[in-house]
């Protein structure tokens, strides 16, 4: 076993863990976050997207030791005080899902993706998204969903906090 | 799918990382970005009793300047390459093979020297380090040595990096001015390339004055398309001129067959990607 110091959606979590475990099972089986799904266990899916230290990682393809003295946000550390993430709420609005097992890992990759370009045209999120998959095929309205998410972003701590677009 | 159990160390230094493996022998795998590695480990197709994680010795990442040549260290992650101004402007061929490298996620994990040093024949950096002439830092227990381009990739998954060695770092030479373009023909979104085609060129007047092209997943190892490279000097940069010099491609190759092509297949798209990537490497 080996002691791990993370943070994990804003809190300080000291475990101990064997060497193999990965990232994902660390989350789901130790912490009970189970807001992160494992989806392909190939590491092609994306369905087990999380942030490290803030850019998006595949949470199966990370040791649970590599994220000692790391910070990880999973989707269930994304709303603030209950309200909804302006990424989350564009989901919702725009109907972005259909069996919703790939929509914890498109939310987590598409606020990467608007982190690093707040205006992309529908080919950057396209591309984008690469890393995950929607077996349900549902991708146009999850390209719509980060359309809308980015319109109201530049400001996105401003749009969670006056009720977002209405 | 779980790893088998194997004990891990996270050494600071490379010569503790280099201790290490030293002392595990042939059992011990080295971690570097894992992207690769931890797919191996979960399906179990490798089952080291070490793991050897590379990820807190801090002088093993970032690029620096050094005169005639960019020297990238071998944990700086596929993103940070990417995203490099020195690479940019010495090395765009580096800028564009990394951009379609895997997808997001990966690139933000993955690293330079790991990919590298894995050398999956269809791996995205071969073809455009082993066309830019890089050379290969590795420590081992004696000290460094280095390994031009040439020698370094030797057969599938496997390279000039022995046991109980490291690749640390990656010299690459600079390009200054050459135009550059990583042409990747995928079935399926962020898969490895059915065929890629690494090219850079220096054009002068219209004119290509030199030029370097490398083939990824034409054989056990990335190939350097020597006979296009002549063939392509002294022409102008036409779709006409690049055509011929392109239909040597595939000399001197041994591609695979697979689910995703024949040979023959992967011979003709050789030809048809090379035209395409010395031409947008030329910005015609």
């Amino acid at each position: 076993m080996t002691r791990i110091n993370v943070k994990v959606d804003g809190a300080m979590c000291s475990d101990d863990v064997e060497p193999r475990t990965l990232l994902v099972h660390y989350l789901r089986e130790q912490l009970g976050k189970t807001g992160t799904v494992i989806g392909c266990d190939t590491s092609n899916c994306g369905a087990c997207t999380v942030h490290l230290d803030g850019r998006s990682v595949k949470s199966c393809n990370v040791l649970a030791v590599q994220a000692d003295g790391h910070e990880v946000t999973t989707i269930e550390g994304l709303a603030t005080n209950g309200e909804l993430h302006p990424v989350q709420k564009a989901f919702h609005e725009c109907h972005a899902l259909q069996c919703g097992f790939c929509t914890p890992g498109m939310i987590m990759q598409s606020v990467d993706l608007l982190n690093e370009n707040s205006d992309p045209s529908e080919e950057e999120i396209r591309t984008g998204l690469e890393g995950n998959l929607c077996r349900c095929t549902g991708y146009h309205n999850i390209v719509k969903a980060v359309q809308q998410a980015a319109d109201g972003a530049g400001s996105a701590a401003v749009a969670s906090t006056s009720g977002g677009a209405s | 799918m779980i790893p088998a159990q194997f004990d891990y160390v996270a050494p600071s230094t490379v010569e503790e990382a280099v201790n290490a493996l030293v002392e595990a022998g042939e059992d011990a795998k080295v971690l570097a970005g894992g992207q690769s590695l931890l797919p191996v480990l979960r399906m179990r197709l490798n089952v080291p009793s070490v793991v050897v994680d590379l990820c807190r010795i801090e002088s093993l990442r970032g690029v620096r300047d050094d005169g005639d040549a960019l020297v990238i260290g071998a944990m700086t992650t596929h993103s940070d390459v990417f995203h490099d101004p020195l690479v940019r402007e010495h090395a765009t061929l580096l800028t564009k093979a990394v951009e379609q490298l895997a997808d997001p996620q990966v690139r933000h994990r993955g690293t330079f020297g790991g990919a590298l040093a894995h050398a999956d024949p269809a791996g995205d950096l071969g073809a455009p380090a082993l066309a830019l002439g890089a050379s290969f830092v590795i420590a081992g227990s004696g000290g460094t040595r280095t390994v031009e381009a040439d020698d370094f990739f030797e057969d599938l998954f496997t390279t000039a990096v022995q046991d109980g060695e490291i690749l640390t770092e990656v010299r690459i030479p600079k390009y200054t001015g050459w135009g550059a373009h990583y042409e990747k023909f995928v079935r399926v979104a962020h898969q490895w390339p059915i065929v890629a085609v690494a090219a850079a060129v220096r054009v002068d007047g219209g004119t290509i004055a030199e030029a370097r092209v490398g083939l990824t997943n034409m054989g056990s190892t990335p190939l350097r398309a020597r006979a296009v490279e002549s063939a392509l000097v002294g022409q102008s940069a036409t779709d006409e001129a690049v055509r011929g010099a392109a239909a040597s491609a595939a000399e001197g190759t041994n591609p695979p067959s697979d689910l995703n092509g024949d040979a023959d297949f992967r011979r003709h798209l050789a030809t048809v990607l090379t035209r395409r990537a010395v031409l947008a490497a030329a910005g015609a």
